[in-house]
């Protein structure tokens, strides 16, 4: 299946948008992704293997976190995977 | 550097206008053009610019988020014209037009431009661009990029036909 890749992850990709990896399931698809790009692992995940709070990824327009199955939904060759950090901010200085 | 079209530098202040007192964001699509020369810095150049909600209505005066499901079709909308994201912006109402700590935490997208524009009392007045730069989230920093605005031919045909007009 695809996964597209966020801007400043490409330089993880090899500049690539758009990679393809194999999988039956989410979770090994994302497990292959980065066996194919080890580099992408510390920016996606933290030191103990949790996704990090700010990295979203959603299967097509659904957010893994919300699927029933979690990494167990299975994936097809159709389906694409998106990664998308977190977009966020704002003065905070005022109640 | 940040290079932006007059028209789009112009919309996204106004856009900062129109949701005074509270805060707007958006999303900006583009090129990342690596910069000629040893040394010379890359350009973050603006093409399109996408207005977003602001999901923070429970404190959208001093707050903004954009729901990730908005940015992935923003994303695939970028993808479909040869775009990519390359930043994004927001407002500060009646605050400077300078990151603030809950910008910095929040920001994540190593090596796009962060536009902020201050609006005080409705009226957007200073709009400054930080480059996200470093490697990780742990050695990032926002840095002062500076800003180029591009005039087409045709609108500083204009100004110049109005002007001669006046004369």
């Amino acid at each position: 299946m695809n996964i597209h890749i966020p801007t400043p992850l490409r330089a993880y990709t090899g500049g690539l948008e758009t990679v393809s990896v194999a999988g039956t399931t989410v979770g090994s698809v994302f497990q292959q992704l980065t066996v194919q790009y080890p580099e992408l692992k510390p920016h996606l995940f933290t030191p103990e293997g949790k996704l990090r709070s700010f990295v979203n990824v959603y299967l097509n327009d659904d957010d893994i976190r919300y699927l029933p199955n979690k990494e167990e939904t299975p994936a097809t060759d159709t389906d694409e995977l998106t990664i998308i950090p977190s977009i966020a901010g704002g003065t905070n200085c005022r109640p | 550097m940040l290079r932006i079209h007059y028209a789009d530098y112009e919309t996204l202040r106004a856009h900062g206008e129109e949701t005074y007192p509270n805060e707007c964001c958006g999303v900006l699509l583009g090129k990342n053009i690596a910069g000629e020369g040893n040394g010379a810095a890359a350009v973050n150049h603006v093409q399109q610019i996408v207005r977003a909600g602001n999901t923070r209505t429970d404190s959208a005066h001093n707050r903004y988020n954009i729901a990730p499901q908005e940015l992935v079709k923003i994303q695939r909308q970028a993808r479909a014209l040869g775009l990519d994201i390359v930043g994004f912006y927001h407002s500060h109402p009646d605050h400077p037009a300078q990151w603030s700590k809950t910008d910095f935490a929040e920001a994540h997208w190593l090596s796009c431009s962060y536009i902020i524009t201050s609006v005080e009392q409705g009226k957007a007045v200073l709009t400054n661009s930080f480059l996200l730069s470093g490697k990780t989230e742990e050695d990032k920093t926002f840095d002062d990029e500076p800003i180029q605005i591009d005039i087409a031919p045709n609108v500083a045909e204009a100004a110049a036909h109005n002007q001669k007009g006046q004369a």
